[in-house]
């Protein structure tokens, strides 16, 4: 048997939704037969009736209900159907959900999934990684799984984290990756992982990424380099302590993110590493993101617009000459 | 299914006609929150407040009525103008001259002030400013009580003609129909959006119109008139409990301040003033005590010197107990300390 990323998701749900009654799944299409627009909640309104509920276009209103439910005991699940949407949701998540702890002493346990990420043709409005907005805020954790065994422990952990949580899955690995079964346990959230070991320079990337990384990583070895990847598994927390021990080993430092350029998850590792590991390096930090444009329709459009193995090769080339 | 926007006539203050059974015990707490913010006021001109002061001058009659019908396991979402309704809640006035004040034991701690404050715990939600958002917070409170089996328990989310018009507020609505949640929204028109009147605000005929368009059950209140508003909200209360669809009261009242008390209102004009809506309704509540005996004079003025000592004291606790300082701060924005971001 092998499992997908998505089916890694919807089983983690499956799971969720059996072991505890305080969970239940919010968002538009989740139920009925149709499953999600992306079948995450496949068949689960029928093995739970009444726990996946099909919502209306209301973003504001799907999670303003689920920190409600959420503050009188509930897990919530919101899933959106596609991140960028959850910029209709900014005021609930940010100001409500997220400062919500720190005014009232009362946290609020709700985990939003946001589908995210490019695939082509999806074009601006459906391809957005939204972690560097959620990651800016206080009082969020924002979680960004790289890998099938990851997308299921660390939203099994998210659900019973009592802080909101933005869960970043991406679209592009949903069918793109599998594993042969599910783990029991997973690395804690906070913590990142080497997902490569190397010493010549250190990738610090998350999400999709991390799969280009690792391929550019194979590339260059061929070439007599060894780079380290280190997958962050989560935006916030940061483990900074994982990337300043990578970087004590090599010297150099490329952090990769697909969202947008400027601030974002990829600055503030650059900046973590200027700031305090300063001395641990040989070369000025370098960071890769995607263009400062909306993401292009066309598939030769946004196969340019984010950052892919070639760009990723060229940027770790020019690091390592240095 | 289909529900039909209902509307009370427009009540009047009938003289002689029996005030609702809980009239006084209304007014008593009108008069406590008069009491109170007159003092915010002042202490605020003393600058001896930080921030601001918003207060419900002239929507007492209306907040009291939101929340003298609530009961225990009842949820509550008042808003900026609702100190009547928060007290006859529940709220204790510590609560409030603390969060104004900025003491660490108050229920903000320092950390949010003024009408940003509430007791999630004791179901009185603590409103943020972006107006519209408890609507559907509420909405999940209710669905919560569900789940867990609950059972005869409503929610009540106030809103003013201002945060009608905002797109959170919609949905909101419209999801407490789809989920046939026994809620009752109050909304109070008192005419200005901070200084901007009714005919920049909305251009239907009548609020109340709305109900329909979501799948509420809508009445319209003279909120000067207290009697009315213990009446119609407190019917909307029964109905909401009794399984009815939700509820939406809108009230007419003029906000006899302004928008906070930085604000002369000196765009408030003299022609709204004259309108029947611009009475003060602590004053018609007070003259209806009189023309019908409820109280004698006395009486009157005894409660005015209750409410003035239970004031006075809670400020004075407040006043004497110890402010947030920087370098106590834990400054830790989540519940799970071990995921604290290290920077």
């Amino acid at each position: 048997m092998s499992i997908t990323y998505l089916g890694a998701i919807r089983e983690a749900q499956a799971k969720l939704l059996r072991d505890d009654e305080r969970v239940f799944i919010y968002g538009q299409d989740v139920g009925g037969t149709f499953g999600g627009a992306f079948k995450a909640t496949k068949g689960l309104a029928k093995e739970f009736p009444g726990r996946v509920l099909n919502t209306p276009i209301s973003e504001d209103a799907m999670v303003g209900t689920a920190i409600g439910a959420a503050i009188n005991g509930m897990r919530p699940i919101v899933e959106m159907q596609f991140a960028d949407f959850s910029s209709t949701a900014l005021n609930q998540i940010l100001n409500n959900a997220g400062t919500h702890y720190w005014r009232t002493n009362v946290p609020v346990p709700i985990t939003v999934r946001l589908p995210s990420g490019g695939t082509k043709g999806s074009g601006p409005f459906h391809s957005q990684s939204m972690e560097s907005i959620y990651a800016h805020y206080p009082g969020l954790i924002v979680m960004t799984p790289a890998t099938v065994e990851d997308a299921y422990t660390m939203l099994i952990e998210a659900v019973a984290i009592d802080d909101p949580v933005i869960y970043c899955e991406h679209k592009y690995l949903y069918y793109h990756l599998k594993a042969e079964k599910l783990p029991t346990e997973g690395l804690p959230t906070g913590k990142a992982r080497i997902a490569r070991k190397g010493r010549d320079l250190t990738i610090v990337t998350y999400s999709a990424m991390l799969h280009e990384a690792l391929a550019v990583a194979e590339q260059l070895a061929s070439e007599g380099f060894e780079i380290e990847v280190v997958d962050l598994r989560s935006v916030k927390p940061l483990d900074t302590s994982t990337v300043l021990a990578s970087v004590a080993r090599t010297s150099r430092l490329l952090c990769v993110g697909e969202s947008f350029p400027w601030g974002g998850a990829a600055a503030e590792v650059v900046a973590r590493v200027a700031v305090e590991g300063f001395h641990l390096l040989d070369a000025a930090p370098q960071r890769l993101n995607a263009k400062d444009t909306p993401i292009p329709y066309h598939p030769n459009l946004w196969s340019a617009h984010r950052p892919n193995a070639k760009e990723i090769a060229r940027k770790a080339r020019a690091l390592l000459r240095e | 299914m289909l529900q039909t926007a209902q509307r009370t006539a427009k009540s009047k203050t009938k003289k002689n006609a029996p005030p609702h059974e809980r009239f006084l015990e209304a007014f008593r707490w009108m008069l406590l929150a008069r009491t109170l913010e007159e003092k915010l006021v002042s202490l605020y001109r003393g600058g001896l407040i930080t921030g601001g002061v918003y207060i419900g001058k002239g929507q007492e009659a209306v907040s009291v009525a939101c929340g003298l019908f609530l009961q225990k396991g009842d949820i509550f979402a008042p808003l900026i103008r609702d100190q009547a309704g928060r007290s006859a809640f529940g709220e204790p006035l510590l609560d409030v001259t603390r969060t104004y004040l900025g003491s660490r034991q108050g229920p903000m701690r320092g950390r949010d002030g003024n009408i940003h404050r509430g007791h999630p715990r004791k179901n009185e939600l603590a409103m943020i400013s972006h107006l519209g958002a408890m609507v559907s917070v509420t909405v999940g409170a209710l669905i919560a009580k569900r789940f867990k089996g609950e059972k005869n328990f409503i929610g009540l989310a106030c809103i003013g003609e201002g945060g009608m018009q905002t797109g959170s507020f919609h949905e909101g609505m419209n999801i407490a129909a789809v989920e046939q949640v026994p809620l009752v929204v109050v909304a109070t028109n008192n005419h200005y959006a901070y200084s901007t009147p009714n005919d920049r605000e909305f251009a239907c005929q009548d609020l109340v119109d709305r109900a329909i368009g979501y799948g509420f059950e809508g009445y319209s209140l003279d909120g000067t008139d207290l009697s009315a508003c213990l009446d119609v909200i407190g019917g909307a209360v029964k109905r909401a409990r009794a399984g009815r669809p939700p509820q939406l009261v809108v009230a007419s009242v003029l906000r006899l301040s302004g928008h906070g008390e930085h604000d002369d209102a000196s765009y408030v004009t003299e022609e709204i003033k004259r309108e029947p809506f611009a009475r003060d309704c602590l004053k018609v509540a007070e003259q209806m005590i009189v023309d019908l005996n409820l109280a004698d004079a006395e009486t009157l003025a005894d409660w005015r010197k209750d409410a003035a000592a239970q004031v006075d004291e809670a400020i004075s606790t407040a006043q004497k107990e110890v402010p947030p300082e920087g370098d106590r701060e834990d400054w830790c924005a989540i519940a799970t300390r071990a995921l604290v971001d290290s920077i």
